[in-house]
């Protein structure tokens, strides 16, 4: 079995990248895209310790990560339509009025 | 899984997440990020996760990915024209992120953290075993996600759904012309 240093390493390379893609990117959709990106390294590093540890708890977690993203991916879809309806546009810094 | 398939695995995975943030066309980021998702999904299906891996591809790659490439559709999102943002957020961006993986790997994965490995117990990964786990110890926070995901849907249709023509606010100087009224009446009785 691969050591956990060498997964735990990778989980954390995608959990940044995904911190430096809501950082960098102004595009909402993109940003919404970096954060399922830290939830699955995130998802990664249980899946990792669970197996290591023997312990289904690390599944289950994940499945019910699985499942939140699900939700929060409807209702920020959601979201991003409906401001987009009012602004046409998708660029992060032109959303600052928190009215329309 | 031989030690190799991880190293390839792993290096995809990070490849194809640096697109996700670095394309500049909204479908080949979202391309990007299934490729991610696909290959963390292997790595699960290796870390004898197989139920989770599975559900990850079908909910994951499959369900959520289809959402957000119908608002791409739906927004008839074109390519990012000119500069896509402020150099120095970039730089002190990807500093940030470095950091960030130094202070992560540094807490994450000290040698004193690694785990005697326990022999996994027989079914391990199963469904059997995760549906055996979801409904005893987890059973609440089973029935809270279930309430959760109702908001979700109720809450996702009220926020998409085209609102009704508002009222719109004329100029109280301006008089409007008055429509004259036809007399209904004589039609009514016509008819």
């Amino acid at each position: 079995m691969i050591p956990l240093t060498y997964m735990m390493s990778l989980s954390s390379i995608i959990f940044a990248i995904g911190v430096a893609g809501v950082i960098i990117r102004r595009n909402i959709l993109v940003m919404y895209m970096s954060i399922e990106l830290m939830l699955n390294a995130v998802n990664l590093a249980f899946i990792a310790i669970g197996s290591r540890l023997g312990s289904m708890d690390g599944q289950v977690i994940v499945f019910f990560v699985m499942t939140v993203a699900a939700a929060e991916a409807a209702v920020g879809l959601g979201i991003i339509i409906s401001s987009f309806r009012n602004r046409e546009t998708m660029h992060a810094d032109d959303l600052t009025l928190m009215r329309w | 899984m031989p030690p190799f398939l991880y190293i390839f695995l792993g290096a995809l995975a990070v490849v194809s997440a640096l697109g996700v943030i670095m394309q500049r066309n909204p479908i080949h980021s979202l391309l990007a990020l299934i490729g991610t998702l696909m290959t963390v999904a292997i790595l699960f299906i290796g870390e004898d996760a197989v139920v989770v891996g599975f559900l990850q591809i079908i909910v994951y790659a499959g369900a959520i990915m289809i959402l957000f490439l119908f608002v791409i559709w739906l927004l008839n999102l074109q390519v990012e024209a000119g500069p896509t943002g402020h150099l120095a957020l970039k730089f002190f961006g990807s500093i940030g992120a470095a950091l960030l993986v130094a202070e992560l790997c540094l807490i994450l994965a000290p040698p004193h953290l690694l785990v005697k490995f326990t022999h996994e117990p027989a079914g391990y990964g199963s469904l059997a075993s995760l549906a055996a786990k979801l409904f005893t110890d987890y059973l609440v926070a089973f029935e809270v996600t279930s309430i959760l995901l109702l908001a979700a849907v109720v809450g996702s249709v009220a926020l998409a759904r085209r609102l009704p023509v508002v009222f719109e606010e004329q100029p109280r100087a301006v008089e409007q012309p008055r429509v004259v009224e036809q007399p209904r009446v004589v039609e009514k009785i016509a008819s």
